[in-house]
């Protein structure tokens, strides 16, 4: 007994002082960061020297771990490839957990700080977007967010970009297409209570709707605890003689409406937008349910093009499971990070307060073009909105089809 | 001198050791952020307010399950309403009071009188009953207002408030600022928490309990929580008590939820979660039933300590976990306990031979 006693109090002790360790050398690597030269190792050790310091939060652990997971991974596939280029732009990524949380997420993005960043991908999701991007704001660190879509992520902040499209951009879009493809006569909404995301779309898509003569017959709503039985919704749907579903949701709560509309025999058509996307690679789903089900998202990850391809098989080859949207968005984000800053002619020495000055002009000038979005390439406005054309896509078979 | 000090009754001497260890934790950090360059390094730094607010926290709500014997789950509850409201308040007042701290000491008010009162009104059924009540009703209160101020949006432009629930139908006119915007919470323009309110909240949490618990209620709280029927049967009023208690519990976790929810850029109803609630008992029971002291410090540990392991990558919250059991089972270890006390049975008796 006191044997054990004494092991357990030997192993706290060596993880306190371990952590306490953690903390002092990070904090000293603070003064070090400014002359380049930092002895922290991010997740990629090495190559510290002559390489921008670029940092993202997201969720990498808990419930939303799917996005932040793909988002690092993306990200890290871009970055690796580049540094293998050689080249004057070289990137050494890292990436914190913040759990889906502002609180964990400005913590999060301190530790970036105290390493040294000068460069931030802001956040994965929305709610710790919009906190730290606030602080991205004070500091004057220049952020491109792959996947924070709301509106309150940029809105009054001269140097937080996004690369995903804004949610009511979404809702505008996804109304305009049903209403010009006449997909349906009578529009039920299933929608997120407590999400942002979620609640965006569909805010955004009843104005419109409402403008373009949409019969939106009704909507019902589901939360986080409630996001596993949804007959009641369809009940409500099927009730009114809908035909077409909108589902401005993720793909996990959307695969069980497909299934469980199915076990009911309802058969209206079913449209999402682009949390939607990776519905297809589910593990366990019954890919034949989504069966002309409708989505507008930026990415697809069955495209020809070579660039596309050439990511999927990457991604495949390392992580072992196709892409989503959110890791082709991170992807993105590093290159049409490495084009500003070659335009803008940074180089890792200057600091983060000036890389922001030179990408705060640099960014509104470039057209980028990458895996996500149209031919047409990708801008952004001084605000930080991206401009971009969402793809209308319909499964079929078990893979997208563009829908024209 | 030395005597003195180990004459005077023990809850004295914990209640000195308490205040000394806030104040001088505070003197120190003030310290540092003064003088040190970089101050406390930036994480430590983010972390300042909210740690003065989990300290808060965890100091209300010893009052309940250490003091008065009840098991509360849902504290975040009251966190949650205290934030909601006290930035409301404080987002409102912002033409009105001009002056940053005075602001948040007035948003602290509302926050934990509102806070209070809703505390009063779950209290006037359940704290009437004997048994494990407490526990499932303020589980359900937690979760009842997550989805309630999940749903509510408010305005307020120069014509005054505008309510709307489920759906936002508020048109605001000119000058107008959405207070509380349903899903998507609660957005600070200004954050006017600062370091220094935070110590002066958990200071003054501090001298509201330890002056509650040292006085002829306290002691009718402590008679009600030992034993109820020897309590009831020289006249204490039971459920008076124990409502004094479960009040000012609430109150003060309204004020730390004002505290916390004014530092933070944005919040969400879904973040006081029945995942906070036990979070904060996990630090009253780690520092101790009962034992203020031992609350401040775990709160302050276990809010720093996820940050400290961020080495460990995948890993942290493992590590957190095992890091947490082993804690629990040192400070819960019999043979420890007996062995502290030789060690200090044998110093007084060392002490008492030189006395001699």
């Amino acid at each position: 007994m006191k044997k054990l006693l004494s092991l357990a109090l030997a192993l706290a002790m060596t993880m306190s002082l371990a952590a306490c360790g953690g903390g002092s050398s990070s904090s000293s690597s603070q003064s070090g960061a400014a002359s380049g030269a930092s002895s922290t190792s991010g997740s990629t050790p090495g190559e510290a020297a002559n390489a921008f310091k670029l940092g993202g939060t997201g969720p990498l652990t808990g419930d939303a771990s799917i996005y932040g997971l793909a988002a690092q991974r993306g990200a890290q596939i871009a970055v690796d490839e580049i540094n293998a280029q050689g080249g004057d732009i070289q990137f050494v990524l890292r990436y914190e957990d913040d759990v889906n949380d502002p609180e964990k997420a400005v913590n999060a993005y301190n530790a970036l700080k105290e390493w040294g960043m000068q460069i931030s991908l802001g956040s994965v999701t929305t709610q710790p977007g919009i906190a730290t991007s606030s602080y991205n704001f004070a500091d004057s660190i220049f952020a491109l967010t792959p996947s924070a879509s709301s509106p309150d992520v940029i809105s009054g902040k001269d140097n937080v970009y996004q690369m995903c499209f804004s949610d009511p951009n979404q809702g505008l879009a996804s109304a305009q297409y049903i209403s010009q493809q006449k997909l349906g006569e009578k529009v039920f909404i299933i929608w997120k209570s407590d999400d942002n995301y979620s609640t965006g779309i569909k805010d955004k898509f009843m104005a419109e709707a409402e403008q373009l003569g949409l019969n939106v017959v009704g909507n019902a709503t589901f939360t986080t605890d409630t996001a596993t039985d949804f007959t009641v919704q369809l009940t409500q749907a099927k009730q009114k003689e809908a035909d077409l579903l909108f589902l401005p949701i993720y793909y996990q709560p959307a695969s069980l409406i497909l299934n469980q509309a199915n076990a009911m025999g309802y058969e209206p058509k079913f449209f999402g937008v682009d949390g939607m996307d990776g519905i297809l690679t589910m593990k366990g789903f019954d890919t034949s349910l989504a069966e002309g089900v409708m989505l507008l998202t930026p990415f697809n990850a069955d495209a020809q093009d070579e660039a596309t391809q050439s990511f999927v098989k990457a991604y495949q080859d390392k992580y072992g499971e196709t892409p989503i949207q959110f890791a082709a968005d991170a992807y993105d984000c590093v290159y049409a990070y490495k084009q500003a800053l070659e335009t803008a002619g940074c180089t890792p020495d200057m600091s983060a307060a000036d890389i922001n000055t030179k990408l705060k002009e640099t960014f509104p000038t470039i057209t980028f073009t990458g895996l996500t979005g149209d031919g047409a390439g990708i801008t952004w406005d001084a605000t930080g909105a991206v401009s971009k054309s969402p793809k209308g896509m319909v499964i079929q078979d078990g893979a997208y089809v563009g829908m024209d | 001198m030395k005597k003195n000090i180990l004459t005077i009754n023990k809850s004295t001497r914990s209640m000195l050791f308490t205040y000394t260890l806030v104040i001088g934790a505070f003197v120190i950090i003030q310290l540092l952020r003064t003088f040190k360059d970089g101050g406390v390094g930036a994480v430590l730094e983010g972390q300042l307010i909210p740690i003065c607010a989990y300290v808060t926290m965890a100091l209300a709500l010893n009052l309940v399950v250490g003091i008065s014997g009840e098991l509360s789950l849902g504290h975040a509850g009251f966190m949650s309403i205290g934030a909601f409201m006290g930035c409301s308040a404080a987002s409102a007042l912002a033409g009105v009071i001009p002056s940053a701290p005075v602001r948040l000491a007035v948003a602290m008010l509302v926050g934990a009188a509102l806070a209070g009162f809703f505390g009063f009104l779950i209290g006037i059924p359940v704290l009437r009953l004997n048994g494990d009540y407490l526990a499932i009703v303020t589980l359900a209160f937690g979760e009842i207002i997550k989805s309630l101020l999940t749903n509510v949006y408010l305005g307020m432009d120069s014509n005054g408030f505008q309510f709307s629930f489920l759906e936002n139908r508020n048109i605001l006119g000119e000058g107008s600022i959405e207070l509380i915007k349903g899903p998507m919470g609660v957005m600070n323009a200004q954050r006017i928490s600062s370091f220094i309110a935070g110590f002066v909240l958990v200071v003054v949490t501090l001298i509201v309990i330890f002056n509650l618990v040292n006085s002829r209620t306290g002691r009718a709280i402590m008679a009600a929580r030992d034993n109820r029927i020897a309590a009831e049967s020289v006249g204490i009023s039971v459920t008076k008590y124990k409502m004094i208690a479960f009040v000012t519990s609430a109150a003060l976790a309204g004020a730390a939820g004002t505290l916390y929810g004014c530092s933070q850029v944005t919040f969400t109803a879904t973040k006081f979660d029945f995942n906070t609630s036990i979070l904060i008992l996990v630090f009253v029971v780690l520092g101790g039933l009962g034992n203020m002291w031992g609350s401040v410090i775990a709160a302050a540990a276990l809010t720093v300590l996820p940050e400290a392991l961020r080495q460990f990558a995948d890993y942290r919250m493992l590590v957190y976990a095992i890091v947490l059991i082993l804690v629990m089972l040192a400070t819960n270890n019999p043979t420890l306990w007996n062995w502290y006390a030789r060690f200090q049975r044998k110093k007084a008796e060392e002490k008492g031979g030189a006395e001699q």
